[in-house]
C-alpha cells in the first residue's frame, strides 16, 4: 500500500511543482490565480499522502518530499516534464493527469484502511473542481490542432514510471541540500 | 466578457457584490469564480451575472430640490419641540 501512496504522493507533488512555475505568467490573470491555486492543493494532498506513508515509515512527510536519492521517486514521466511556456501541452497534461488521478482515487476511496479511503476521499472532493477547470478546457481546445497533438504525444507518458528527473531532483531538494543536518 | 460576482457570507444574509472577473463564456466564469470568491469557505453562495444583463439606472434628477420626499429632508425636531411644549402648556 505504501507504494501506491508514495507513487500518488510523488505524482501530486511534482505536478504541483510543474504547474506552480505558471504562477504569474499564465495566459490570463483568471487563469493565473485558479492555476495556481490547483497547483498549491495538488501540494496539499501530496503532504496528506506524505504524512500517512510517514507515520507507518517512522519518518516525516518533509524528509519523504525532499531527502530521498532522485531514484526513489515514484512519479509518472508525465508530471516531470517541464511544460512552461507551452500552454496547450499543460493543458493536455492537466487533462490526461486528472483522467488517470481520478480512476485512482475511486480504487483508494474503495479501500479497507479507513485512514486511506478517508484521506482519498478528501481530495477527491478537491479534485472534482479541478476535473471542471480540466474539462472546460478541454471543451475549448478539443479542435485545436496543437492540442491535439499534445493529447496524443503526452498520453503514453501517463504510466510510464518512474520518470528520470535530473534537474528538476536537484531543484527541488536544493534548498534542503544546501544545509546538511539542519531540522526545519 | 466581464461577469459581475455577488456573494453570500452566511445563509440568509444578502448577497453583496465582491468584485468582476473576464471570462470567455459562462463555464470559466463558473471555475474562476469559484476559485476566487468560494475557495476559503469565504462564501455560502455567488452569483454571477454577465455584465451585460444589469440594467444600471443612474439619472436621477432632483431639480426642484424636493427634499422632502426623503426621510432625512423633513426635519421633525423643532415640530416636535413645539407641540411638547404646548401639550405641557395645556396640562400646566
Amino acid at each position: 500500500m505504501n507504494e501506491l501512496l508514495l507513487e500518488l504522493a510523488d505524482d501530486e507533488f511534482v505536478i504541483g511543482w510543474r504547474d506552480s512555475e505558471w504562477t504569474g505568467i499564465a495566459p490570463v490573470l483568471e487563469e493565473d490565480v485558479a492555476f495556481s491555486s490547483i497547483a498549491q492543493n495538488e501540494i496539499g494532498h501530496a503532504r496528506a499522502l506524505y504524512e500517512l506513508v510517514a507515520r507507518d515509515l517512522g519518518t516525516t512527510a518533509d524528509e519523504l518530499a525532499f531527502d530521498r536519492p532522485p531514484e526513489e521517486y515514484r512519479c509518472s514521466a508525465l508530471v516531470a516534464l517541464r511544460l512552461v511556456p507551452d500552454w496547450a501541452r499543460t493543458i493536455a497534461r492537466r487533462y490526461l493527469y486528472e483522467q488517470a488521478d481520478e480512476r485512482r482515487l475511486a480504487k483508494l476511496k474503495a479501500s479497507d484502511d479507513p485512514e486511506v479511503a478517508g484521506v482519498a476521499e478528501k481530495i477527491d472532493r478537491e479534485e472534482a473542481y479541478h476535473r471542471m477547470h480540466a474539462q472546460m478546457w478541454f471543451d475549448r481546445l478539443r479542435d485545436e490542432p496543437r492540442f491535439v497533438e499534445a493529447l496524443e504525444e503526452l498520453r503514453p507518458l501517463v504510466d510510464q514510471r518512474p520518470a528520470e528527473l535530473g534537474e528538476l531532483w536537484e531543484e527541488m531538494t536544493s534548498v534542503r541540500r544546501s544545509v546538511a543536518g539542519a531540522t526545519w | 466578457m466581464i461577469y459581475e460576482v455577488f456573494r453570500q457570507e452566511r445563509k440568509g444574509q444578502a448577497f453583496q457584490h465582491a468584485g468582476s472577473i473576464g471570462a470567455p463564456n459562462q463555464e470559466f466564469a463558473e471555475v474562476y469564480a469559484r476559485e476566487q470568491y468560494g475557495r476559503r469557505q469565504e462564501s455560502t453562495a455567488l452569483w454571477l451575472v454577465p455584465r451585460d444583463a444589469i440594467d444600471e439606472l443612474d439619472d436621477f434628477v432632483d431639480e426642484l430640490g424636493r427634499t422632502y420626499h426623503r426621510v432625512d429632508g423633513y426635519s421633525l425636531k423643532a415640530k416636535l419641540k413645539e407641540a411638547r411644549e404646548r401639550a405641557a402648556a395645556r396640562a400646566g
